[in-house]
């Protein structure tokens, strides 16, 4: 097996596996979801209104949840000396770290983000763009995140502090994402927002890794 | 392919003290030094500091006429007290990724489960382990992919006495094929070593 391959899988394997991974992010993004509702009322035409953004916030706050370990976890036992310790730049590594984060968690709540926004009252023609949106907006949230991660290598409390890096971060796709599905709902043009989207999530792909790899060997030095 | 490891007048600072400084080694094919000194006086990061994970202070780290970083990307193993496995993996999983990621094949695996005899303990958690049996997962990443330099922090210290002989045979064996071994101990090496004590 090929380097790379082995590393993607060790990571979808760890992001996956003991300890909940995909399941403990759909249950707290189900809990978010069911908790929104609960603060503005139960009305079916108000949860309506906001049921997309609602189911699009939460989904930022569960792909932010499963990052926490990303860097953290190898960085504790050693495993990061001896993956940096390769032929593989180490800039290519936090990308398939990420994408394996990505496949392993991201997938999954974009799977999730069309029920719950459904539940929430949406429109159920919204569906495949929420899906959409959520796909790629998950691959913006793991790169990006995997940036909040790394920089907080070493500190106590990281998983605290790569929240208050990242959630900056996911600023823009909150936003281009939930333009594009508020656009949709309302019958306007909505295929800018979902380019934006793309483009963000191009950007955090191409120069996400290059900050990651900079903080990993800041942290290990 | 590393035939030769040269420290030259090393210095390393650690959180802004100076552990050592002025340190200089040799070591060619088939030779292994031996790291000695009291306990926080650099054996560690001097292993990592070949292994380039640790920046240093002044002086150089060569490897023969190789380019240092294609040299530690592919000549290298760095065994550590912080051993890099997870412990809800398999000793299997664990063991299949670290030779994969370090260029091992599936024979070469073989021949590391079979010389440290881990095939009973493939299937266990590596949680489930004991400290020796971890070490023991730990170093079939020697075997699993050859490397010229092993980089050995504390190698025997959870090891009991019949392994101890054993990965000295094991140890003497990579000297004798060409290559070289640079260890941090506090008991002897059971190989002919290089004395190099730190912060003397």
């Amino acid at each position: 097996m090929s380097r790379a391959g082995a590393l993607l899988s060790r990571e979808v394997a760890l992001a996956w596996g003991k300890g909940g991974g995909p399941l403990v992010s759909l249950g707290f993004y189900a809990g978010t979801a069911t908790l929104l509702p609960l603060a503005t009322g139960p009305e079916p035409a108000r949860l309506a209104a906001i049921a997309t953004g609602m189911a699009w916030v939460a989904l930022a706050l569960a792909a932010l949840l499963s990052l926490e370990r990303l860097f953290e976890r190898d960085y504790e036992d050693g495993a990061l000396d001896l993956i940096v310790l390769s032929p593989l730049p180490l800039e290519i590594v936090c990308a398939l770290k990420c994408l394996g984060q990505w496949i392993a968690t991201g997938a999954p709540l974009a799977l999730a983000a069309p029920v719950a926004a459904i539940a929430l009252g949406a429109k159920p023609e919204l569906a495949p763009l929420i899906f959409a949106c959520a796909l790629v907006g998950g691959l913006a949230f793991a790169f990006t995140g995997g940036i909040g991660a790394a920089l907080s290598l070493g500190a106590r409390r990281g998983g605290l502090l790569t929240a208050v890096i990242v959630l900056p971060l996911f600023v823009p796709p909150v936003i281009f994402g939930g333009a594009a599905l508020d656009a949709f709902a309302g019958g306007l043009p909505w295929h800018a927002g979902l380019t934006l989207l793309c483009a963000y999530a191009a950007a955090a792909v191409a120069l996400g890794p290059l900050a990651m790899a900079a903080a990993c060997r800041n942290a290990l030095s | 392919m590393i035939s030769r490891l040269s420290l030259e007048n090393l210095a390393v600072r650690r959180g802004g003290r100076l552990l050592f400084e002025g340190l200089n080694l040799t070591l060619d094919s088939g030779q292994a030094a031996a790291l000695t000194g009291r306990n926080g006086a650099g054996k560690t990061s001097l292993l990592r500091t070949i292994a380039g994970l640790v920046q240093t202070e002044a002086g150089t780290v060569g490897f023969g006429a190789l380019d240092p970083s294609e040299a530690r990307a592919e000549g290298l193993h760095l065994i550590g007290h912080l051993d890099g496995l997870k412990p809800a993996r398999t000793a299997r999983e664990e063991l299949t990724f670290w030779s994969a990621w370090t260029g091992g094949t599936p024979e070469s695996t073989q021949t590391a489960i079979k010389t440290l005899e881990l095939s009973t303990l493939l299937d266990l958690e590596v949680r489930r382990l004991s400290a020796g049996q971890r070490r023991r997962l730990a170093l079939a990443r020697l075997i699993a992919a050859p490397r010229p330099l092993w980089l050995l922090d504390e190698p025997l210290s959870p090891l009991d006495a019949g392994w101890r002989e054993r990965f000295g045979q094991i140890m003497a064996g990579h000297l004798a094929g060409g290559g070289l071994i640079v260890a941090a101990v506090h008991d002897p090496l059971p190989v002919p070593a290089k004395a190099l004590e730190i912060g003397a």
